[in-house]
């Protein structure tokens, strides 16, 4: 197994946690934002922690990368995020089950903010606590200083292979079948569903792994986006460059409603043509806009 | 009798500690144009080029039951037709020679670097990957040939059972290859941004993959990897490097200077190593071969220092050690 949470005595795991000398500026930013990450959670979140294990090497690292020290200082920032900024509610999240799955999600937000808040999410309110691996854009390895960084905090490139390897050791994997499309769409579309990818049914089928749809509420309004700079993209290599009435895709407050649905488990053959795995691919679909319209109603507004 | 493994390319220093391993338990024959310094009475080495007909001869007397072909130029300074010419047809010919003159087995060495590092590579590659390894780096060309050649002739000839082994990086106290000798630079480059997991495999150890793959009744492709992986930084710590980071739009043309002038040792596509993923998955040779590593990581990293495993050779702690300990 690549990634499990096991109950080992919290005790004994914070002990190996204790630090390490930490060298130079970013050994003592790193420390600074452990700190940071354990004031905002108290006792409860050392505890969750702790409970994540990972098969690390003497170097820290698991066969992916992802090195645990390095992302309980990394998520910090995101910690604040989740906890003061956007105020996350989850709804359901104890349908989560163990083992290997897919979550299925709406993407939106110009900023991929919501992928990092479902991992805070399967972090700090599933159970059990777990690292989420989102499978990243192909482009992503190509941007210096983005691609180590997330490799240590366990992300990994989307590539069939990764995911059917990371199912088979029993992880949990975060999928946008949306992909950019979904992302950086125009205001005009928000809440509506862009066309559905149909690699993760493939895999779900192979795999025989569940899918949990989730529907985001809130990440829309959190950059509108005027128009998308296609050419200026193009020049640099970004799959987009929404532009947005503070310039830069900067979030506003928003309050995040993240809404889990009950588990979708199918059968069939992998190989099936690609209208036969459509039909299954919809009712994902539909499940995901179905938890999107309830949000909608439910939510008191878009701030609070 | 039909009782030696012959080796190509045996003077190397591959060579060299494949011999010292395998020839307690096996009769060891090699074909090197380099003479084989120090070498034992026993040992028979047939100072010849691969290309040459008289290598036919070695295996016309039917002494040899299995080949362990390693003749292979990595030379970046050689021009390309000379070592597209050594490596391709050498191999062709004493591949050639094995299947008429009886041989039952032939291991070739081919490497991870025939998939090539790409920022697409999955994180764990498998033996069905596409060798795009010269698509980015066109000099290699010779090498991904001899591996496709190697695959095509396991299917020629199936009387002869014929396995690839796919090493990650071979790094070692005697080799001196691209990758040991980056490891061996006190300031080596990195590329400004970058670090991605590197898989190292140590001398002995790759050895070892090539005993196993004499086992009777293995065919195939494998891929060889030592005893896990972690990313570049994490190699530099341990060897106490202090790298220079260069951004990498800049190290490539300055690389290319270097490398013209004769003050760097590296053609400039090998900075891809540093930037993208070529690691891969080795459970292959493990269930089939029974292939597994001895050295620890530690050990494998350190080995370029030419410090032998501790359970061969205790090596006193150093004060620091001692300390982190």
């Amino acid at each position: 197994m690549f990634f499990s949470s096991a109950s080992k005595p919290a005790s004994t795991a914070l002990v190996r946690y204790e630090p390490e000398p930490k060298r130079g500026l970013f050994g003592r930013l790193r420390g600074a934002l452990e700190k940071w990450t354990f004031s905002q959670g108290g006792p409860d979140l050392e505890a969750r922690l702790a409970r994540l294990v990972a098969p690390q090497n003497e170097y820290g690292v698991d066969p992916f990368g992802l090195d645990l020290d390095f992302a309980k200082a990394a998520v910090a920032p995101v910690l604040w995020l989740y906890k003061s900024y956007f105020r996350v509610q989850t709804h359901g999240v104890q349908k989560v089950p163990q083992g290997p799955l897919l979550l299925v999600a709406n993407h939106s937000g110009q900023l991929p903010l919501d992928a990092a808040m479902i991992g805070v999410s399967m972090l700090l309110e599933a159970e059990p606590p777990r690292v989420c691996r989102a499978m990243v854009e192909k482009w992503a390895p190509t941007l210096p200083y983005i691609a180590p960084f997330f490799a240590r905090i366990g992300q990994v490139v989307g590539t069939p292979e990764n995911c059917r390897r990371l199912l088979a050791a029993g992880e949990t994997i975060m999928v946008f079948p949306e992909g950019v499309r979904g992302l950086n769409k125009p205001w005009e579309k928000r809440y509506r569903l862009q066309e559905f990818g149909l690699g993760f049914m493939r895999l779900a089928l192979e795999t025989r792994a569940p899918i949990v749809p989730v529907g985001v509420v809130g990440a829309e309004e959190q950059a509108v986006q005027l128009f998308d700079f296609k050419a200026a993209a193009k020049l640099i290599g970004f799959p987009a460059l929404p532009i947005t009435p503070t310039l830069l895709p900067l979030p506003l407050p928003v309050k995040y409603h993240l809404w889990f649905g009950d588990p979708m488990r199918f059968s069939g053959s992998p190989e099936d043509e690609d209208h036969e795995l459509d039909k299954k691919v919809r009712e994902v679909k539909a499940a995901v806009q179905a938890l999107i319209n309830r949000g909608l109603e439910e939510r008191q507004g878009v701030f609070f | 009798m039909r009782d030696a493994v012959l080796i190509t390319g045996i003077s190397g220093n591959l060579g060299r500690s494949l011999t010292k391993l395998l020839h307690r338990e096996e009769r060891v024959m090699g074909i090197d144009r380099r003479p084989f310094a120090g070498k034992p009475k026993d040992l028979e080495v047939h100072q010849l080029d691969i290309r040459k007909k008289k290598v036919e001869d070695v295996f016309r007397r039917g002494e040899v039951k299995a080949l362990i072909h390693m003749g292979i130029i990595h030379d970046p300074r050689l021009p390309a037709t000379e070592h597209h010419s050594f490596n391709v047809l050498g191999t062709k010919a004493v591949l050639e020679y094995a299947a008429k003159h009886g041989v039952n087995k032939v291991v070739v060495l081919s490497s991870t670097a025939v998939y090539g590092p790409s920022p697409d590579n999955d994180n764990f590659l498998t033996e069905d990957a596409p060798l795009l390894g010269s698509s980015r780096f066109p000099e290699i060309r010779d090498l991904v040939e001899i591996d496709m050649y190697a695959q095509q002739y396991l299917w020629k000839h199936p009387e002869v059972e014929t396995v690839i082994l796919r090493p990650v990086h071979i790094v070692g106290p005697t080799v001196k290859n691209a990758p040991s000798n980056y490891l061996r630079l006190q300031r080596p480059w990195v590329l400004a941004g970058f670090d991605p997991m590197v898989q190292l495999i140590h001398e002995d150890d790759a050895c070892r993959a090539m005993i196993a793959a004499l086992k009777p009744g293995v065919r195939g492709v494998y891929n060889v990897v030592g005893p896990g992986e972690l990313p570049l930084s994490a190699v530099m710590r341990e060897l106490d490097r202090q790298p220079i980071a260069v951004p990498h739009f800049l190290a490539r043309p300055l690389l290319d200077k270097l490398f013209q002038w004769r003050v760097a040792s590296f053609p400039s596509p090998e900075l891809d190593h540093l930037q993208f993923l070529c690691t891969v998955d080795g459970a292959r040779a493990e269930k089939e071969l029974g292939f597994r590593p001895l050295s620890t990581l530690r050990e494998t990293i350190r080995s370029v220092l030419g410090e032998a495993p501790a359970r061969v050779r205790q090596r006193p702690a150093s004060p620091d050690e001692q300390g982190a300990a």
